[in-house]
């Protein structure tokens, strides 16, 4: 199965056969390297650009009113806060046009821990990015899903956040990406560019199908009904290991992959919390304002009723920077005991 | 305190053809008019707040004239700032839009009500929305110019802001990406230079002899003209234009220009005495060569100034926009 990195790049040469999709530019996305995390390797439409955020997000802007469709990339979301006014007015174009004009642009970033990537290398970006209006934000914890939600951001009219969470790009998926060859050692053959010499070099895409996640809906990756657990990029695969583990204890959780955060499944969320009445929100930003915040907010206003809990938010510490030590990383953003502890501490409270 | 200089005196014979030199006048004073009267508007409580760019008239009219109008990338994409009424009014938009802007009236045709006045923005003629940030243009006007470059024809980029502009890192990233070896881009680059950043004195934060030296730097040909002169203007930007259009490359122009109002109403949108009026020079030198009277002028001011009242007392009848609009268009597909 193809790994995140892969299936990035398997949506991004789909959309650039079939979605009209122009360019695909940021620092180091075009060969030699095709991107840090090898996202954008063998792509046709990919050019590296000057190493100036504010350029590249400005760029697709007006590559985007030109008729054009650009999918930029913002090499680490550390250095997106850099471009934050442009992506209000990038998410106010059409507000402030009163609809005349439109944005058809996608940035890609990527987000998070997990890499030991020390204080400009781990930051996550969905808390900043949720708020600001205009903007459709998504990330995805899974291969597929990654494809899928590339796919639908490649199509849309409106400007996609599209947040990458480093440290699942290399983990395989379970599920095919419609089209990809059953042999992962195959795919590899024929996507991933060779180190060395790459000049002569050029990818064999496999015959992709497409496949898209529409915005806006959730993913129920695991049923349970005392607990719910509301989650998306690097933490969600260690709730769903989480909710395993804790079946063997006798807690049923439900999972919930958010996948798109904006617009967000909120029937997915309400069903589910009016079944289990306790609910847990995980993610990684920094826990002062953030989007769990607005989610548990949302939660006390119209599922105060239905609740046997105080709902709660595990997230990151709220604190300048990510250091570089493993003790240091571990201790500042959600770990898999971390996630363990807190759905038992919460099946285990009563009213 | 210093103010704008004239880097050459208008007293060479006027160039161009009478038809040409009078279409110029009219647009002019037409600009002035609409200008005036968003003033007053804004002083007599219909409106929130007043920018505009009385005082550029002589540039920004000539502008308008020379742009190839239309949609998509054929046709020249304009990214403005907010003192350019006089280049809107040139390629044919009617002054009651911009009063509309001033009123917010759910009939502003360049934002429903939303923004201030002076900024413009209209899809069917590549008018990129005005941003009040002063220096965002700079950075997204390169996307549409690499859009026009690989699509071919004539069509160029046009990108323009001021002066105090050009210290923020988005006017070096319009220098940088314009200029990459791989794919330069048709851009005419403008600065439009009053030597004010609101209350802040160019000549105390600029250490550059002229902004125009920073666009040699990266071999884009570069020209600093008067500004306040509508036929050096008009000349310096036909060849300007034209380079870009067959080139396919970079232009930078920085025109002195002159503020005649302040900064905006912050500043109290009050006459400022030593500014040298474009206008007023440029009305001198049509009677002094005998293409129009005192007279043929002041009926013309009049009848301008008279249209604009109308259009204002028009507007202040026009509805306001329904609160329950806020929620229209955050996305394009609400349209």
């Amino acid at each position: 199965m193809a790994n995140m990195a892969q299936a990035i790049r398997m949506a991004l040469h789909y959309a650039e056969e079939n979605l009209g999709v122009t360019d695909i530019f940021g620092e180091d996305v075009g060969m030699p390297l095709g991107g840090v995390f090898t996202c954008t390797q063998g792509l046709k439409t990919t050019w590296n650009s000057p190493l100036d955020e504010r350029g590249i997000i400005g760029a697709a802007m007006g590559i985007a009113m030109g008729g054009g469709r650009p999918v930029a990339e913002i090499q680490f979301c550390d250095y997106v806060y850099n471009t934050i006014d442009l992506l209000k007015l990038a998410g106010n174009t059409c507000w402030s046009t009163n609809g005349d004009w439109n944005m058809p642009m996608v940035v890609r970033t990527p987000v998070g821990s997990g890499i030991r990537g020390s204080i400009y290398h781990s930051h996550s970006f969905d808390a900043t990015m949720t708020h600001i209006p205009g903007w459709k934000v998504v990330m995805p914890s899974t291969p597929l899903d990654a494809y899928g939600l590339l796919i639908t951001a490649c199509k849309e009219q409106n400007p996609v956040m599209f947040l990458e969470p480093k440290a699942l790009l290399r983990v395989k998926g379970e599920e095919r990406i419609p089209g990809e060859p059953d042999d992962d050692r195959q795919l590899s053959k024929m996507i991933d560019a060779p180190l060395g010499d790459r000049t002569q070099w050029k990818a064999q895409w496999p015959a992709l199908q497409e496949y898209a996640v529409p915005f806006g809906k959730g993913k129920l990756v695991r049923e349970g009904n005392q607990v719910t657990v509301v989650s998306y990029g690097r933490t969600l695969p260690l709730c769903a290991k989480a909710a395993a583990t804790l079946a063997d204890e006798g807690i049923s959780t439900e999972v919930i992959d958010l996948r798109s955060l904006w617009p967000y499944d909120w029937e997915m969320i309400k069903a589910s919390v009016q079944k289990t009445g306790r609910v847990l929100f995980v993610n990684e930003d920094t826990e002062v304002t953030n989007f769990g915040e607005h989610l548990m907010r949302r939660t006390v206003e119209e599922l105060f009723y239905s609740l046997l809990a105080a709902p709660k938010l595990l997230a990151g510490k709220f604190i300048p920077g990510i250091g570089l030590a493993d003790s240091l990383e571990m201790a500042s953003v959600p770990q898999q005991n971390d996630i363990t502890d807190a759905i038992r501490k919460l099946a285990a409270e009563q009213p | 305190m210093s103010r704008p200089r004239l880097i050459k005196e208008a007293s060479a014979p006027l160039q161009l053809e009478k038809e040409l030199l009078l279409r110029i006048h009219d647009l002019m004073v037409k600009t002035r008019a609409l200008e005036e009267r968003l003033i007053q508007m804004y002083k007599q409580g219909h409106g929130y707040f007043w920018i505009g760019g009385p005082g550029e008239e002589a540039f920004n009219v000539p502008l308008g004239m020379l742009m190839k109008v239309g949609q998509g990338p054929d046709y020249d994409y304009l990214h403005a700032h907010y003192r350019q009424s006089g280049t809107i009014l040139a390629f044919g938009e009617e002054p009651i839009g911009a009063l509309r802007q001033m009123k917010n009236t759910a009939t502003d045709p360049y934002s429903g009500g939303r923004n201030f006045a002076g900024h413009f923005s209209l899809k069917k003629y590549n008018v990129a929305p005005v941003s009040s940030p002063i220096e965002v243009q700079y950075a997204v006007a390169p996307g549409t110019a690499m859009v026009q470059k690989r699509h071919g024809g004539d069509g160029i980029t046009i990108v323009t802001g001021g002066d105090a502009g050009t210290a923020e890192g988005d006017f070096a990233s319009c220098l940088v990406w314009s200029t990459r070896p791989a794919n330069p881009l048709p851009i005419l680059i403008i600065v439009t230079n009053n030597k004010w950043g609101i209350s802040t004195a160019g000549d105390d934060q600029h250490g550059e002899k002229h902004i125009a030296d920073r666009a040699k730097a990266f071999g884009i040909p570069a020209k600093t003209i008067n500004g306040n002169d509508p036929i050096e203007s008009y000349n310096e930007l036909k060849t300007a234009m034209e380079y870009v259009r067959k080139e396919r490359k970079p232009y930078f122009i920085e025109a002195m220009v002159s503020r005649l109002y302040g900064h905006s109403s912050a500043s109290g949108a009050n006459l400022v005495g030593n500014e040298v009026d474009c206008l007023k020079q440029f009305e001198e030198r049509l009677e002094q060569e005998g293409h129009m009277t005192r007279q043929q002028m002041d009926e013309l001011r009049n009848r301008y100034t008279e249209d604009m009242a109308a259009a204002a007392r028009q507007v202040r009848d026009e509805p306001q926009p329904s609160p329950d609009s806020i929620w229209k268009h955050i996305y394009a597909e609400d349209k």
